[in-house]
C-alpha cells in the first residue's frame, strides 16, 4: 500500500512513524515547511533537524526505522489542483494540514477521486477523553471536532493518541494487522 | 419535508444543499457536507437539491494538525 502524507506536523509526521513501525513501506510525503524549535514538542523530528525541510528530515527519520522504505519527498506547499494531482497512486491520503481551510480543500479535492483519507480536527489542547471518530463518504476524521489550534496549545499526547487512531484506521485498511486470535 | 441530518431525523424546508447550509447560519468555508454518503464539494451545493428521506452529514473542520 502507499500512503500520501498531507503535511508533515504533528499528525502528518507521527502517523508516518506509526505506519513505519507497522510495515507500510511506500510513502509520498507533501510539506513545504522546515523543521523549528517549537515543533519538537510533538513533531517526529530530533533537534539536530531544526531548519532542515520536514519532508527530507521525515523520510530519514523513517529510514532508520525501516530502511527498505521507498519514501518520495515532495517540498511543496499544496494548492487545490495540486492537492487533486499530488497523490496520484496513493491508496489512502492522511490529512496532517494545520489550517481548517486547507482540510476542507483536501477532502473535497480527493473524494471525487474515490480515494480514501483519514483527516484529524481538534488535536489541540490536553483533553483526551471526547476524541471520536466519524466517517464521511470514504474519509475518517479523527479528533475531537471542536478545539481549534488558534485556542490552545498542541501537546504530545492529544496529538500522538489522535496520530496512532488516524494510523490504526490506515493499517486496518492495508491489511497489516494479522488475524486475531479468537477472544 | 424529513431529512437525517447528523443522525437525527430533521424537517427543512425543500432546496438545495447550499440554501440548507445559508438556513443552519453555518459558515461554509470549513464546512464539509456528506450527502447520501458521498461528499459534495462547495462548488456543486447549488446543484444538488434535497429529497425526503436524505441523509447528511455535516462537519466544521477546526485547525490544528
Amino acid at each position: 500500500m502507499k500512503v500520501g502524507i498531507a503535511g508533515a506536523g504533528g499528525i502528518g509526521s507521527n502517523v508516518a512513524a506509526f505506519l513505519a513501525r507497522g510495515g507500510v513501506r511506500r510513502f509520498t510525503l507533501v510539506d513545504g515547511d522546515r523543521v523549528e524549535e517549537s515543533n519538537l514538542n510533538r513533531q517526529f523530528y530530533f533537534r539536530d533537524q531544526i531548519g532542515r525541510l520536514k519532508v527530507e528530515a521525515l523520510a530519514e527519520n523513517l529510514r532508520r526505522i525501516a530502511p527498505d522504505a521507498e519514501i518520495e519527498p515532495v517540498a511543496l506547499r499544496l494548492d487545490a489542483a495540486a492537492m487533486a494531482t499530488c497523490f496520484d497512486g496513493c491508496d489512502v491520503v492522511v490529512e496532517g494540514f494545520d489550517g481548517r481551510i486547507e482540510k476542507k480543500m483536501l477532502l473535497e479535492a480527493l473524494a471525487p477521486r474515490r480515494v480514501a483519507v483519514v483527516s484529524a480536527s481538534g488535536v489541540a489542547g490536553s483533553a483526551l477523553d471526547s476524541i471520536t471518530v466519524r466517517r464521511l463518504g470514504t474519509c475518517t476524521v479523527i479528533g475531537d471536532f471542536c478545539t481549534d489550534a488558534g485556542r490552545a496549545r498542541c501537546y504530545a499526547p492529544k496529538v500522538a493518541l489522535v496520530a496512532a487512531m488516524m494510523a490504526h484506521v490506515v493499517l486496518e485498511k492495508g491489511g497489516y494487522y494479522d488475524n486475531p486470535i479468537d477472544p | 419535508m424529513r431529512v437525517t441530518i447528523n443522525g437525527k431525523s430533521e424537517q427543512v424546508p425543500a432546496g438545495t444543499i447550499e440554501q440548507l447550509v445559508r438556513q443552519r447560519g453555518l459558515k461554509p468555508e470549513a464546512l464539509v457536507v456528506e450527502h447520501n454518503q458521498r461528499i459534495v464539494r462547495q462548488a456543486q451545493w447549488a446543484q444538488v437539491r434535497l429529497q425526503e428521506g436524505d441523509i447528511l452529514e455535516l462537519l466544521r473542520f477546526v485547525g490544528g494538525g
